[in-house]
Formats: structure tokens, C-alpha cells, sequence
């Protein structure tokens, strides 16, 4: 590090730095992780896009709007304990086999979707 | 308001008329009412009869009435005389089997009455109640009648005579039989009418003595009429038996045919006053139309027997209306005809003399002739120029039949009173009306009124002063005039009302309304009044109610203790009359987004799959732990795949058709089969990656 630089170009540095060692130490993550990881993104900006049409058109029907945006904020936490469990540095889960997690992945998604479907309307 | 008073109005001058209608005791002749009454009650169900005896009741009043019979079919009621005639043996059956075949002449064989005959005359043998005589004598009268059996004549007339006399009784009424202690009218006339057929039967000629008491008998039997006050006199009984009671109309009926049948078999005349027989015709004229076939039968035979018998024959003075308008210029118009309607003998209608109710003995007219139009039938008098004003008056008719013969035979009656009313219209002058102080002198505002129209007065006044109406009433001729009904009325805008009435001074009304006084009476109710005066009576052509405007009365505040004006009734309408419509306000649909707006969002939704799509291709994402090599984790795979999307499937058609129930249904059955194959592939997966990692 050079000490001469300012305060902005060393924070600016030291997020880039942080991004960097952040970006580095992703690349090392699992692939199976990172598939959870793109589908809890693609969930959330699911969500979002559906906020925004809310936000511009209005919140009727509402309990469709409800349902779609619950789907998605749903199916990303599961998504997220899925991921939890299948992540093999989180050690309390160590007993767990991946495949059993998948499929309770599963069936509390088929659940949720029920409920979903019923609140559709 | 007004619809309601004028109701009310309308409903008092027909209330005097019908009261004077009642008093009138003109007695009209039969008329067209009672021919369609005949048809009407005579109408047999189904083109037969109940009975012969209302088939005999319905031929005989059609006859005297001349009303077409076509209603009584021979083809439907012959039948039944003839059943009768050949098989019954009760002489009231044949009786008015006969009654009927006289008017039918249905084809009876001729061998039928030779065995009716010897059956009837052994009846009469036999008989022991002046019913067993009457049916049978009687029909034994229509055999001879009929002609069909020779000179059909009863065996032992004097014997019959003698044992039907001994049921009678010394008042001249008849026992129904021996047995019986009670005498009655009814049976009395049944007995004359059965005497009348022995006499007539009978081939030698019955004792004149014995004609001569039944006679004595007849008069005696008369002496027991009752009469009403307008000279209709009926025969009326009261019998402890009910069950033998016949009502006067009946009783009397019954006495009048036995009277005529008796009159046209004696010799000689039957002493009875003209009077009795006319009252008799003026009472059943004046039941008018009855209200039973019976009873109208019974009226149009007595008076046809009446008309027709040897006793005397009653003339009716009738008129054919008793309101005689001045202002029309009518004619009172006044006819002498039988109680059948037919035409009288040359005679002469004398008024004897007129006079109002109220003055008796000061008749304003005294023998005056009415002049006889023999194209119309009927004599009129000119009342114009006898100069009678309007109202009620009191006309005295007197019969004068100009052949003196003819005075035996007829029954006039004597004077005739008729109450007769001049109707005509009143004028109403001189109206004024003001609002005085209290001194009665000072005379703020007199308005002049004119009373022929509504007018549309605005008046003011407060407690202290007075409210003061005059007006005056006079008829066609100059003379003052006071009508049955003067008020005026004071409407309140809470609709309470207060009516006075206008007294009288001559022929000067005068109301005068204190204030002051009537400030109790008027709840202290200020604010608007609606001034009506209304003027009636019967023989007032141009009775009016006028409104004649408004007053605005300022009266002091109610003390605490003074009554309320009284709730005033609801308006029926209002509260049972229909309520307003009701108008059903749906929700109003939501406001939509442009249609192109919603599906340029759900591409939007699109594009984050897409973007999970490429990233997983970016990831370099592959399905190399598809079980390819062994068939049975293969089938597995590919199964748990397919139920996965068969759930989703179910998912979709839930969201569009189906309903819970059928869909948590299914869901098990596929859930199961879900859970199976999708624990097979992961066990086959993690026995896979335990492998690797055990390796």
C-alpha cells in the first residue's frame, strides 16, 4: 500500500481490494452452490420486476400480486436453506447428505406452490 | 285534500237520496229488473233442473213475466216428468210432475194417467193433512185439466170438502193436520186452493152454506194482516215450530193463491176491501227484486193471482222520478198501471194537494187535475207555473176512475202521499270577507268574493283580531235559501282541520271567527291556514266547495301546559301504498392497466429467467450425474421428473378449474408416487457420492 495516495482513492482502493478478494475467494466456491446462488438472484429480481409493476399500475389484484411476489421471496429462502445445508464448510449440517436437503428442497416447494395457487385466485 | 271532502260530500247526498227513496213508498210495477233477474236466478246448471218443483217455478214466472223460456229445455226435463209420473206414487212428486208437463206437454202414454188417477183419488181417500190434499186435489185438478181422462171427477168432492174444512180453525187460519195443535196461515192457503180444486171436481154442487163459511173464513183469515206505515200490509206467523215458519213473503204467497183459486170457483163475491188486496200488491212490489228464485217466484205469481183474481184489482200509482228539476224545466209525470205493468181503465190522477213537511196545515196547492197524454200513458202536471220553489214537498194523489163500474172492480187505494223534491240551482251573492279587529269596527280590508269559481285569497291576522265571512243565498225565485250543509274550514299546513259552521240570519250568512277565543282550539298553531267553504243539499243543483285561499294567522307562544295539536293520520298510501324503487349501486370495476403495459411486464418476468438460463450455461452446468448406464435408476430418473411435472401440471389446472378437494385428491395419489421414485433416484445418487467419497 502507498501511503501518499488520499483517503478517497484508499477507500476507492480498498473497496476495489475488498471486491477483489471477494470475487477470488467466490470463483473458489462450488458450482452447485453457485446454481443456488443464480437461482435465488433470478427469484429475487422475479419479485422485483413484479414490485415495480405494482408500484407503476397499482396493487390490484392484490392477492395475485401477493401470490407472485411470495412465490419468488418463498422459493428464494428455501432456496437459501437449501444452500445452507448442501454447503459442506457449514459443519453442523455435516450428517446431512446433500440429496436428502434436495428433496425436502422440493417438497416444501411443491407445499408452498399449493398455497400458492389456492391464494392466486 | 279536496278529492277526499268531495267524497265525503257525495257520499252525504247519497245518503238523502236513498233516505228519501225510503220515505217515498212509491210502489213502481214490475219491471225489466225482474226479467233478467228470473233469467238470472232461474238458470238451470247444466240445462236441467234440481227439482221439478223449481223447474214448475222457473215455467211459471217466465210465463207471467213473458220472458223467452228457452232455458227450460222439454228435452232435458221431460224425461224426469215422465219417470216420475209412471213410477212415483207420493202425490208431490206428480203434483209437480203434472205442474210441469202442463207447460211442456212431454209425450206421456195415455194409459199413464188412467193409473195416476185411480192412485190420486185413492190419496185423497186416504189423506190426513191438508198437504196429503193439496198435492193430490191439486193434481188431480191438472189431469182434468189436461183433459186426458175424460171427465175426471172425484168420487166423494162433498166427503173431501167436509174433512178438509175440519182442520180449519175459528181465526180462519188451517191445522197442517188432525194431529196438529197449531193452526197457520200458510196451511190455510194451501187449504183454500185444495177447497177450490173439490169444488171444481166436484160433479154436483157443493153445499152453498158450506162456500158461504169458508167464506166467513176468508175475511176472518184477513183480519190477521199486518201492515207497515206505507199501506203494505202481509200475512206473517210465528210458529213455535221453526221448522213449519215460512217467512211472510212465502205465507203471504200462499195465502193469495188459495185466495184466487177459491174466488174463480165460487159464485159470488168474496167480501174483502180493496184496500187489503192493494195493500198486499204493495207489498210484494215493494221487495223489489227479492233476493232467492223462491222468493221472486212467489212474488210474480202473487201478483199475477192479484191481477187476476175475482176479489178486486189493484192499481199502482207510481211515478217514474220523484226529483223534478226547476232549472230543466221538468214535468212531474205520474202513472196509474196494474202491479203487472199493464194498462189501467180510464181515470183521472187528481192532485189533492201539496205542502212542505214542516207546514202540514198550509197546503200550497189544492185539486188540481193532471192532464192525461194517452201516447206516453201518463198523466203529468206543469210545475213551473204553480210557482214551487226548491225542496221537499209532500204531493197527495187521488185515483178518480171515471166508469162507476169500474170502481168494483178496482182497488186505487184511496190518496196516494208521495214526497216529491225541486231541485234547482241557488245563487250565492254578496260574498264578503274581511279580518276585523277587535272592536267589530274598524274595518281594515273587506274583499269581495266571488263564489262561483275558487278563488285565491291571502289574509293575515293575528289573536286579536277576527275573521269575518258573509254571503247570502238565494234560489231562482228570490227567496232565501238554508242548505243542509254550510261549513267552512280552516286546514292548518300539519293538515290539522277545523270546521265551523256558517249560521244564518235569513237569507244573510254570517261566520264570525274570534281569535282570541279560538286560540286554545287552535293548538297556538301559527303559520298558514287554507280557507274552504263548502255549501250542500239535497235539492241544491250547484252544491259547491270552494277554496277560497290562505290565511296567515299569527297566534302567541303555547304555555307549557297547553295541549298538542293531535298526530294526524297517515297518509294510507304513504305507509301501505308501494315504497321508491330501489337501485342496486354494484362495485364499480377496478381501473385496468393498459393492456400492452401488463404483457410488456410479464416478458419483463421472462428476463431473469433467461438470465438464471445463462448463467448456469456460463457455469458450464452439466447433467452428468443422470443416471445413463443402469435402466432401472434411468426409469426412475426420468419417472421422478415426470411426476414433478405432473404435480405442476395439477397445479395449473387447480388455478384454473378445479377445487381443492378433487385436487388434494389427486395431488396424494401423485405425491406418493412422487415420494417413491424421487427416494429411489436420491438414494441411488448418495449411494453414489458416499462411493466417491469412501473411494
Amino acid at each position: 500500500m502507498v501511503k501518499s495516495t488520499t483517503t478517497t482513492s484508499s477507500t476507492a482502493k480498498d473497496a476495489q481490494a475488498l471486491f477483489h478478494s471477494l470475487r477470488s475467494s467466490y470463483v473458489a466456491t462450488p458450482t452447485n452452490l453457485k446454481i443456488i446462488d443464480l437461482y435465488v438472484l433470478f427469484a429475487i429480481f422475479t419479485a422485483l420486476i413484479q414490485i415495480c409493476y405494482m408500484a407503476i399500475v397499482g396493487s390490484f389484484p392484490f392477492n395475485s400480486f401477493l401470490s407472485g411476489v411470495l412465490s419468488c421471496v418463498g422459493t428464494a429462502v428455501l432456496a437459501v436453506c437449501l444452500r445452507i445445508q448442501v454447503n459442506k464448510e457449514n459443519k453442523e449440517f455435516k450428517d446431512l447428505a446433500p440429496e436428502r436437503a434436495f428433496a425436502d428442497f422440493v417438497l416444501c416447494n411443491l407445499v408452498l406452490h399449493l398455497v400458492i395457487m389456492n391464494f392466486l385466485g | 285534500m279536496r278529492s277526499p271532502m268531495a267524497r265525503n260530500l257525495g257520499f252525504l247526498f247519497v245518503l238523502i237520496s236513498v233516505v228519501a227513496i225510503c220515505e217515498a213508498s212509491v210502489f213502481q210495477p214490475i219491471s225489466e229488473n225482474h226479467r233478467s233477474a228470473a233469467l238470472e236466478f232461474f238458470s238451470p246448471v247444466d240445462g236441467s233442473f234440481t227439482s221439478l218443483e223449481e223447474a214448475y217455478e222457473a215455467l211459471r214466472t217466465f210465463q207471467i213475466l213473458g220472458v223467452e223460456k228457452n232455458t227450460v229445455s222439454s228435452t232435458s226435463t221431460c224425461p224426469l216428468v215422465v219417470k216420475n209420473l209412471q213410477s212415483s206414487s207420493s202425490p208431490q212428486d206428480l203434483f209437480y210432475a203434472l205442474k210441469v208437463n202442463s207447460f211442456l206437454n212431454c209425450k206421456v202414454e195415455a194409459n199413464t194417467f188412467a193409473g195416476i188417477f185411480s192412485k190420486l183419488q185413492a190419496a185423497v181417500k186416504d189423506a190426513s193433512s191438508v198437504l196429503d190434499y193439496y198435492y193430490s186435489v191439486g193434481s188431480l185438478v191438472l189431469i182434468k185439466d189436461k183433459g186426458a181422462e175424460g171427465d175426471a171427477l172425484l168420487v166423494d168432492a162433498d166427503g173431501t170438502f167436509h174433512s178438509i174444512k175440519a182442520l180449519s180453525h175459528s181465526d180462519g187460519r188451517w191445522r197442517l193436520n188432525s194431529k196438529s195443535a197449531e193452526s197457520s196461515i200458510y196451511a190455510a192457503g194451501l187449504a183454500l186452493e185444495a177447497l177450490a180444486g173439490v169444488v171444481s171436481l166436484s160433479s154436483t154442487e157443493i153445499d152453498p152454506s158450506l162456500i158461504g163459511t169458508v167464506k166467513n173464513d176468508v175475511v176472518k183469515l184477513f183480519d190477521s194482516l199486518e201492515k207497515y206505515d206505507d199501506g203494505a200490509s202481509y200475512f206473517n206467523e210465528k210458529l213455535t215450530d221453526a221448522r213449519e215458519d215460512h217467512g211472510p213473503i212465502s205465507t203471504s204467497a200462499s195465502v193469495v193463491r188459495g185466495l184466487a183459486a177459491f174466488a174463480s170457483v165460487s159464485t159470488g163475491k168474496i167480501n174483502l176491501s180493496g184496500d187489503r188486496i192493494l195493500g198486499l200488491a204493495k207489498y210484494f212490489l215493494g221487495i223489489g227484486v227479492p233476493g232467492s228464485a223462491q222468493d221472486l217466484f212467489n212474488q210474480i205469481d202473487s201478483l199475477y193471482n192479484l191481477e187476476n183474481s175475482r176479489v178486486s184489482v189493484p192499481l199502482i200509482l207510481s211515478l217514474p222520478a220523484t226529483v223534478v228539476s226547476l232549472s230543466d224545466k221538468n214535468q212531474l209525470k205520474v202513472k196509474v198501471t196494474t202491479v203487472l205493468g199493464s194498462g189501467a181503465p180510464p181515470l183521472t190522477v187528481k192532485l189533492v194537494q201539496a205542502f212542505q213537511p214542516s207546514s202540514k196545515d198550509t197546503p200550497l196547492i189544492e185539486n188540481k187535475e193532471l192532464k192525461f197524454d194517452s201516447e206516453s200513458n201518463a198523466h203529468s202536471l206543469d210545475v213551473l207555473p204553480l210557482g214551487f220553489d226548491i225542496g221537499k214537498y209532500v204531493f197527495v194523489f187521488r185515483v178518480l176512475l171515471h166508469d162507476s163500474e169500474h170502481k168494483k172492480i178496482y182497488a186505487t187505494g184511496g190518496q196516494t202521499q208521495v214526497p216529491i223534491f225541486f231541485t234547482g240551482s241557488v245563487k250565492a251573492d254578496n260574498a264578503e270577507i274581511a279580518v276585523l279587529d277587535s272592536d267589530l269596527q274598524s274595518t281594515g280590508n273587506k274583499k269581495k268574493l266571488d263564489l262561483s269559481g275558487d278563488t285565491s285569497l291571502s289574509l293575515s291576522a293575528d289573536h286579536l283580531q277576527k275573521l269575518q265571512l258573509t254571503f247570502q243565498l238565494i234560489t231562482t225565485l228570490g227567496h232565501s235559501f238554508k242548505p243542509e250543509q254550510v261549513f267552512l274550514k280552516l286546514t292548518h299546513e300539519t293538515k290539522v282541520e277545523h270546521i265551523f259552521v256558517v249560521g244564518s240570519s235569513g237569507s244573510q250568512f254570517e261566520i264570525v271567527l274570534d281569535f282570541l277565543r279560538l286560540v286554545e282550539k287552535f293548538f297556538y298553531l301559527s303559520g298558514r291556514y287554507n280557507i274552504q267553504l263548502t255549501v250542500g243539499d239535497a235539492v241544491m243543483e250547484n252544491s259547491f266547495h270552494r277554496d277560497l285561499g290562505h290565511l296567515e294567522l299569527d297566534l302567541p307562544k303555547a304555555p307549557e301546559k297547553a295541549t298538542r295539536a293531535p298526530l294526524q293520520p297517515v297518509d294510507p298510501y304513504s305507509r301501505y301504498g308501494p315504497k321508491p324503487e330501489i337501485t342496486h349501486i354494484f362495485r364499480l370495476p377496478e381501473k385496468r392497466p393498459r393492456q400492452e403495459l401488463s404483457l410488456a411486464f410479464l416478458v419483463l418476468t421472462f428476463v431473469p429467467l433467461f438470465g438464471f438460463l445463462l448463467g448456469l450455461l456460463r457455469l458450464g452446468v452439466n447433467l452428468k450425474k443422470f443416471p445413463t448406464s443402469e435402466s432401472s435408476p434411468l426409469v426412475h430418473a426420468v419417472l421422478f421428473h415426470v411426476f414433478l411435472a405432473a404435480i405442476l401440471g395439477w397445479y395449473l389446472l387447480f388455478w384454473l378449474k378445479m377445487d381443492l378437494f378433487t385436487t388434494l385428491k389427486q395431488l396424494g395419489i401423485l405425491g406418493t408416487m412422487l415420494l417413491y421414485f424421487g427416494h429411489r433416484t436420491l438414494s441411488y445418487l448418495a449411494s453414489g457420492s458416499s462411493k466417491q467419497k469412501s473411494a
